[in-house]
């Protein structure tokens, strides 16, 4: 679950210590870059480089392979596609841009708190103050969508549970009605604890 | 109703209901609730769908009532519910739709985002308070991966890092085990703060000050924890 829920894994490499916006912005250039190599031997030079900031940030195997587990069926399906209509070198290219582009996404969330990702977001957006949006909300959303993500597999494992308790597994309305119901409660109990919180001023 | 007046605290430390009416839909969740609680310790019992929440959420302007008025420091709910909420914090029963960061330390910390402290003193105050409620060792832990009973002492982390002057709980030991549930009372007896608790809970509740009973949308009884948990009990029987 690390890789969705963007845990943060404690350390004090160079990685961990760069401020966030430097990161995000190495990040979107990685990114750009990995668009333009053109060749396999290219790619898989990319990921060597990949591989090593792995090793300077010290995370850990576990941590590492938690962030390409959850698109690793995603990618052999877009090798298989790849490879019937581009071709082997194609196939080996873009599965590796995809994979790689992942990987150094998981690597900025393993090392960056959330509190420093959201301010970092928060400066990035200030522009948006111009057209009405407050970028602390802005930022605020995308940190309650992280949050949210083990919450709702937490409330799917309960209502899976329930389902097997009264031997209705395999139907889909008995899953999704009371997971979207306590999805919605949770949310609305969540503004309510927000406001609490004074963060609705 | 009998108050030891030594338990009465700074008289601007106060909370008044005056005839106090909620209505949601078609129900009426309270009907014509009036009382001054300067009391440093309240509690409010009740059965289910009494309207107990709903007095608590009153206190800082989660709720409003449809007639009468709620008067907090001095502030009217209706009108000035976000200053009542800087200086009033809320514990709710499920903690799990309190924290909003992913570690336990960025959840505290994000209390203080609109306090414009340093991040020197950001940090300084979240860990005395984690230090305080006995989670200091876990700062940099995932917060759901906390046990029940520490995520309900992360929210009071979150809260209390606000060092609110009135600490309103909601149900608070409902999801804890008998140890947790233990820690709360005594970190509740050691709060220097006025704390109003609506719970089931009624061990919780013996040494407080003053605990009020609801019943169907009114207080029906007001005293001493040992007179209104008696009438309580006879309610229930």
């Amino acid at each position: 679950m690390n890789g969705l829920t963007g845990a943060y894994v404690p350390g004090s490499s160079v990685l961990h210590r760069l401020p966030a916006g430097v990161k995000l912005a190495g990040l979107a250039l990685a990114c750009t870059a990995l668009v333009l190599l053109r060749t396999p031997l290219a790619l898989a030079a990319a990921a060597v480089v990949a591989a090593a900031l792995y090793a300077l940030a010290r995370v850990g195997v576990a941590a590492a392979w938690a962030q390409i587990r959850p698109v690793r069926w995603f990618a052999v399906a877009l090798f298989v596609m790849q490879l019937i209509f581009a071709g082997l070198d194609g196939a080996i290219s873009t599965t590796l841009r995809v994979v790689l582009a992942v990987a150094l996404a998981g690597l900025v969330t393993l090392t960056t708190r959330t509190g420093a990702m959201m301010a970092a977001l928060e400066r990035c957006l200030s522009p948006a103050r111009f057209v009405g949006l407050d970028p602390f909300r802005l930022s605020l959303l995308l940190s309650l969508t992280v949050r949210s993500v083990p919450v709702v597999a937490g409330l799917a494992a309960r209502v899976r549970e329930a389902q097997r308790a009264r031997g209705v597994e395999r139907s889909l309305r008995a899953f999704a009605v009371p997971l979207v119901v306590s999805s919605l409660r949770h949310a609305d109990a969540l503004g309510e604890a927000l406001s609490a919180r004074g963060l609705d001023d | 109703m009998s108050i030891d007046p030594e338990v009465r605290i700074d008289p601007e430390v106060r909370i008044d209901f005056a005839d106090v009416h909620v209505r949601l839909g078609t129900r009426d969740v309270l009907r014509g609730v009036t009382a001054s609680l300067p009391e440093r310790r309240v509690g409010v019992v009740g059965a289910n769908g009494s309207g107990k929440s709903t007095l608590a959420r009153l206190i800082n302007g989660l709720a409003l009532p449809t007639f009468g008025s709620v008067t907090v420091l001095g502030l009217d709910t209706r009108r000035q519910a976000a200053r009542i909420r800087r200086r009033v914090g809320f514990l709710f029963t499920d903690p799990d739709a309190q924290i909003v960061m992913p570690t336990v330390a960025e959840d505290v910390a994000f209390s203080l985002r609109r306090k414009g402290l340093a991040r020197e003193e950001v940090d300084r105050r979240v860990t005395e308070v984690l230090s305080r409620y006995g989670l200091a060792g876990h700062a940099d832990h995932p917060a759901h991966h906390l046990s029940g009973g520490q995520k309900q002492l992360l929210a009071l982390c979150a809260v209390m890092v606000l060092e609110p002057d009135i600490l309103v709980m909601d149900e608070p030991t409902t999801l804890l085990d008998l140890r947790h549930s233990r820690q709360v009372a005594a970190l509740l007896r050691d709060m220097p703060q006025q704390v109003v608790v609506v719970t089931h809970d009624l061990p919780l509740l013996a040494d407080f000050d003053r605990v009020l009973v609801l019943d169907e949308g009114r207080v029906v009884a007001d005293g001493s924890p040992q007179e209104a948990i008696g009438h309580y009990r006879k309610l229930m029987a």
